[in-house]
Order: C-alpha cells, then sequence, then structure tokens
C-alpha cells in the first residue's frame, strides 16, 4: 500500500433496520475515505445517521439493524462480511473508537493501569510487566500528569478530562490505524475541550486517521482537514474544512453555521441566533425528493421530485439541485467551481 | 523501564483489596459480625482439641443444667451428651455445609445470570425457563424431597441446599449484567475488541461482585438456617451432631428443660446474625465510590 491510498475507505454504506415488514434506511449510499493523518469530521443533527454510521465502521451496527453497500476498507481490508470473530481481531487493534461520556465508560473498580494492562493483553501475547510498560507509555503519550501514581488509581479520582485521556490511551493501546472518536467532547468543560482535541491533533501526526464525529461545528474549525455534513442518513457535502467555513454550499450547511452564535460586532447589534426552522424528517416519513426541502429556503418545485444527485466540486462534493445557482458569481467561490 | 520499575510495588499492592478490610472495621457492626464469626470458626477449628471425645458419646449424668457441673458448662441432655461438645462439633458441621452449599449455589446462580444477562436472546430465554422452574418449586420442600430421595449424608445435604437457593442468586445477576450491558462500559469494552470471557470477567462480574458478597454472606445464614431445619426434621446426617439435630432432640423435653433446645438455638441465631451484620458491611464497605478522601 503506498503512503497516499486512504486507510479508511467507506463505499457506497448504507444502513438498513428491518423489523415487521417495515425496512427504514438510517443512512444511504454514503461513501468518504480518510488518508492517513488526516481528520475528517462528520457533522450533523442528532439523528442524521452519523453515530450509526461510525458503529458501523466497528462492525457493530445493532440488530435489527444492517449495514449494507459496497465496501468499508480498513488499510485496504473490506470489513463489510467478515465474521464475528475476525471483526472483534480488527476492533481495537486496527479500529479503535472513543465515546462521548468518560465518567461511564471507565470500569469503576479496576484501577487506569489495570484497565489499559487488559487491553493489551487481550489484542497481544504481552507479559504483565510489558504491558504495564506500554502503559504507562501510553498515559504519558496522552499527557497524564504523574502517570505511575495514576496507573494505580481508581477512575474517580480523576477528573472528566483526565478521564477522557485515559480513554484515549485505551483506545491507542495497540496503534490502530484510525481512531473514531463519537462526540468525545460533548462531555467535558470548554477549556479542557480544547485541551483533548489537541491531543488528538498531536497524535495523528503519527499518521493514524481519526472519524470526528460531532454536532459542533465550533469543534471541527481547527480540527478538522475536511468535513462531512450529514443530513437524514444521507451525505449533503462534503468539503475541505477551510473552504466548507468560506462558502458554504448547501443550504443546510449554510443553515449550521448561520446557527452559531455570534458575538456582537463593536457598537452593533447583538446578532439574533438564527435557527433551521422544522425539523429533521422521521425516517419512516421522508419527504419526496431532497429530504431537506421542507426546511429549506431555496427549494424549488424540482427539490420535491427528485433527490438531487451528489455534484463534483474542486474541493468535494455538494448534493443540492440549485447548487449552480450558489455558484453563480464565481468570482467570489474561488475554490468552489463545479469540476 | 524505570518507571515500570518503580511501579511494580505500587500496582501489586491491590489498593482495592488493601482498603476493604480497613473500610470494614471503621463500623461497629460488621466488626461485631466478624467477632461472633471468628468465635464460631474458632470452635469449629478447636473442637477436636476441646473435646476429642465423640459429642454423640454419652459422658455424663442426663439432664444437668447449665453450670450446675463445671466439667460440662452448658449442661447434658436428656442421654447425658455434653452440649458443648455437640455446640463445638455443630458448628464446623453448620459452617462446612453452609460455605460450601453457599459454593454451589454461587456457582450455579452467577454462571446462569452472567451468561443470560450478557448474551441475552436464546440463552437468556432458555436459562430464564430453568430458573423460573425451579423458582416454582418451594425451595425448602424442594431441599426436603432431594433427601428424602437421596440418602440424607452431608454431601446430599450440600447439594440439596446449593441446587435450591441459586434462582434468586441468577437473576440477581441476571438484572445488574443486563444493566451493564447496555451500559457504556461495556460498549467501549466491545468497541476496543475484548472478548466476551475478558469482558465478563474483568468489566461486568467485578462491578456486579458487591451484590454477589452480599447476598453470599446472606445465603451462607439462610444455607446454616435451611440445614438446621432438616436436621431438626431428622433429615440430617445422623452420624454427625448438628445444631439443628440438637435443637430438634430437645424439642421433646422442651417445658422442663427447655434449655436443651435454647443452647443450641442461641447457636443458629449467633452465627445467621453474625453473617448477616458482616453482609451488611460488606455492601457499604465494597462501593469503591465510598473510598473517597
Amino acid at each position: 500500500m503506498t503512503a497516499s491510498s486512504p486507510v479508511l475507505e467507506v463505499e457506497d454504506l448504507s444502513i438498513r433496520f428491518q423489523e415487521r415488514g417495515r425496512s427504514l434506511l438510517a443512512v444511504r449510499n454514503l461513501s468518504f475515505q480518510v488518508a492517513r493523518g488526516e481528520t475528517l469530521a462528520i457533522v450533523g443533527e442528532s439523528g442524521c445517521g452519523k453515530s450509526i454510521t461510525a458503529l458501523a465502521l466497528l462492525g457493530l451496527v445493532p440488530p435489527p439493524g444492517r449495514a449494507e453497500g459496497k465496501a468499508i476498507r480498513l488499510e485496504g481490508r473490506n470489513l463489510l462480511g467478515l465474521g464475528p470473530e475476525a471483526l472483534r481481531d480488527v476492533r481495537g487493534r486496527r479500529i479503535a473508537m472513543v465515546f462521548q461520556e468518560p465518567m461511564t465508560t471507565l470500569n469503576p473498580v479496576l484501577t487506569i493501569g489495570e484497565q489499559i494492562v487488559e487491553t493489551i493483553r487481550d489484542h497481544e501475547p504481552a507479559s504483565r510487566r510489558e504491558a504495564r510498560d506500554r502503559a504507562l507509555t501510553l498515559l504519558e503519550r496522552v499527557h497524564i500528569p504523574d502517570p505511575v501514581r495514576r496507573f494505580g488509581e481508581h477512575p474517580h479520582r480523576l477528573s472528566g478530562g483526565m478521564r477522557q485521556r485515559v480513554v484515549i490511551a485505551m483506545a491507542l493501546a495497540c496503534n490502530p490505524a484510525v481512531l473514531v472518536a463519537d462526540e468525545p467532547t460533548t462531555a467535558l468543560d470548554v477549556t479542557i475541550q480544547a485541551q483533548i482535541l489537541d491531543l488528538i491533533d498531536e497524535l495523528k501526526q503519527g499518521g493514524m486517521g481519526v472519524v470526528l464525529i460531532t454536532h459542533d461545528l465550533g469543534v471541527v474549525a481547527g480540527h478538522a482537514e475536511r468535513v462531512l455534513v450529514m443530513y437524514a442518513g444521507r451525505k449533503v457535502e462534503e468539503r475541505a474544512a477551510a473552504d466548507l467555513f468560506a462558502t458554504p454550499l448547501h443550504p443546510y450547511t449554510r443553515g449550521l453555521i448561520a446557527a452559531r452564535p455570534r458575538r456582537r460586532v463593536e457598537g452593533g447589534e447583538r446578532p439574533r441566533l438564527v435557527e433551521i426552522p422544522g425539523t429533521v424528517p422521521s425516517l419512516a416519513a421522508m419527504p419526496p425528493g431532497c429530504a431537506f426541502a421542507p426546511r429549506c429556503a431555496s427549494a424549488t418545485e424540482d427539490c420535491t421530485a427528485a433527490e438531487p444527485p451528489l455534484t463534483s466540486l474542486e474541493d468535494g462534493q455538494v448534493a443540492c439541485l440549485r447548487v449552480g445557482d450558489f455558484l453563480a458569481p464565481s468570482h467570489s467561490l474561488p475554490h468552489a467551481r463545479l469540476a | 523501564m524505570s518507571i515500570a520499575q518503580s511501579v511494580l510495588p505500587a500496582a501489586e499492592e491491590r489498593p482495592v483489596r488493601r482498603g476493604l478490610f480497613a473500610r470494614l472495621l471503621r463500623r461497629p457492626s460488621p466488626v461485631a459480625g466478624l467477632v461472633l464469626l471468628g468465635a464460631i470458626l474458632a470452635m469449629a477449628a478447636l473442637a477436636d482439641v476441646a473435646y476429642p471425645v465423640d459429642p454423640l458419646d454419652m459422658v455424663g449424668t442426663p439432664f444437668l443444667w447449665p453450670g450446675a457441673d463445671p466439667d460440662f458448662p452448658l449442661g447434658t441432655d436428656m442421654m447425658g451428651r455434653d452440649i458443648a461438645a455437640g455446640i463445638f462439633h455443630g458448628a464446623r458441621v453448620s459452617l462446612l455445609i453452609g460455605g460450601v452449599a453457599t459454593l454451589v449455589s454461587l456457582v450455579i446462580g452467577v454462571g446462569v445470570g452472567a451468561i443470560a444477562g450478557f448474551f441475552r436472546g436464546r440463552a437468556d430465554h432458555a436459562l430464564m425457563h430453568v430458573t423460573e422452574l425451579f423458582q416454582t418449586i418451594p425451595p425448602f420442600l424442594f431441599a426436603i424431597v432431594i433427601v428424602a430421595i437421596l440418602q440424607p449424608t452431608m454431601t446430599n445435604v450440600v447439594l440439596a441446599i446449593g441446587l435450591t437457593s441459586w434462582p434468586s442468586l441468577a437473576r440477581l445477576v441476571r438484572a445488574e449484567v443486563l444493566r451493564l450491558r447496555d451500559g457504556e462500559m461495556v460498549q467501549a469494552s466491545i468497541v476496543l475488541g475484548l472478548s466476551d470471557a475478558r469482558i465478563i470477567l474483568t468489566h461486568v462480574l467485578p462491578n456486579v461482585l458487591a451484590p454477589i458478597v452480599v447476598s453470599a454472606s446472606i445465603m451462607v445464614a439462610s444455607a446454616i438456617l435451611t440445614e438446621s431445619s432438616l436436621a431438626f426434621l431428622g433429615l440430617g446426617d445422623p452420624n454427625i451432631v448438628s445444631w439443628g439435630s440438637m435443637v430438634g432432640a430437645g424439642r421433646e423435653v422442651l417445658r422442663t428443660d427447655w434449655y436443651v433446645a435454647t443452647v443450641p438455638g442461641l447457636a443458629i441465631v449467633a452465627a445467621v446474625l453474625a453473617l448477616n451484620l458482616l453482609g451488611d458491611g460488606l455492601n457499604d464497605a465494597l462501593d469503591p465510590r465510598q473510598n473517597r478522601r
């Protein structure tokens, strides 16, 4: 495998929930790639399918759900169709995940050292001593102060940020190629959030790919190279992070960016918080055509006729029929020309 | 390497266990329980030294009240058997049967509960149906039936008690495991690719340990009671002396010489009380969050 080939490649992934004859698609035809040392942020509202996508990457879609599609290729190996034992071997060793809530992910009755040692020894035939050695190195890597002392302490003695560092250390125990972080900072204080994101940035310097799942665009800015916006189970826009923030194209992305609280301009009025009207449609009652059309100010009749295809741009993709109109004054959107 | 070497002794000491005993000693009731239990254990251990003669032998005048003869501090029964010797040797029987029966029950109950709760689905259905089947039969009657069909030997009594007392433990363990199973801790372990066995043994069961230990101590107490009841009904091993059989024997002379039944009865009360006090103390002490400084 060459250095430029993506470490994670998702091709045409759909996640179907089938129950009592009804069949719902929680995620539809999702494709994306993550390169080594790159962070791809997956952004969207609650229920847009981002967390289930994360679980699918690890082969953990809860029943009655099922992942379908062409491929989830991790380091060139297709995970779709692997048996449970093979998947278990990949999990933790090649792809690892960090959850939102570090208070409940750690085992309260084991010391943090024991937990990291267990994780290492379950995957690799390391002796207790080797594993202990590596656990201490991991604690240092995630900047736990005084790792020797912390090694023997129980999770309740640590602060939230420290616990999340321990959780990350456990995820890194076997040097995974991809780290999936599902809302890793949502449960933490703002100052701690920045530290954890900086830590993830630092760790990916070694070539690890990161999938950062979040509903918070503030988290994305400055910590992700590329951003994938999901709406109702579908990718609506995927672009380089800087371009997406400078010139959001899909009306939903623009809505998300406009809906962030902003600072008052000196001497001016406090800007009103712009919300996106309406709610995400239920999977069981998807509107015809573009799923966002009922909430979209720019929607036309054509939008409700057929689902808009993904249009390729120079720096990414967007699924909106009217993207040409938004691109019209093309000199003002230097990066976003139709490819 | 230097870091690893300096941490070795600290990690070897296992801070949870080191603190458990100290925390147990902080409250009066578990201390009382431990003292009582220690006294009963000492009696069991010293039975052969203090009373080397078979406690079923007739050694003195019948119906000697406690204190009447310094050779028999707790008196003698209607056959002239030394009650103190019976109490000492009976302690051995009660503790042994209580302990082993609880062990049998723990293995079945924890195993069934953990497998049913962790794997859910078909395994859960099958195991819970078996558990319900056992729960529909009154455990004491069931134990009587087992002992009556088989010979009333010590092993059979242990099996009878062990086989009838696990269902409630299985349900308790299953409920706790189900709760943990959907928690983020187990999810995180699955995401880390840990094997089912390791998740159950290192992440699930240690977190269920507190209720298991607490119910185990209560189960020892109720096993002692069940054994005494069986022996009282004459379904104990006839070749060994047990507190229950002593109470049963004393029943006939309850109106005139009530001490014959009361002394072993008090021993049963003391053992059961000690184990219950200890169980409550363990319940408090085993919660790691109580260890905050």
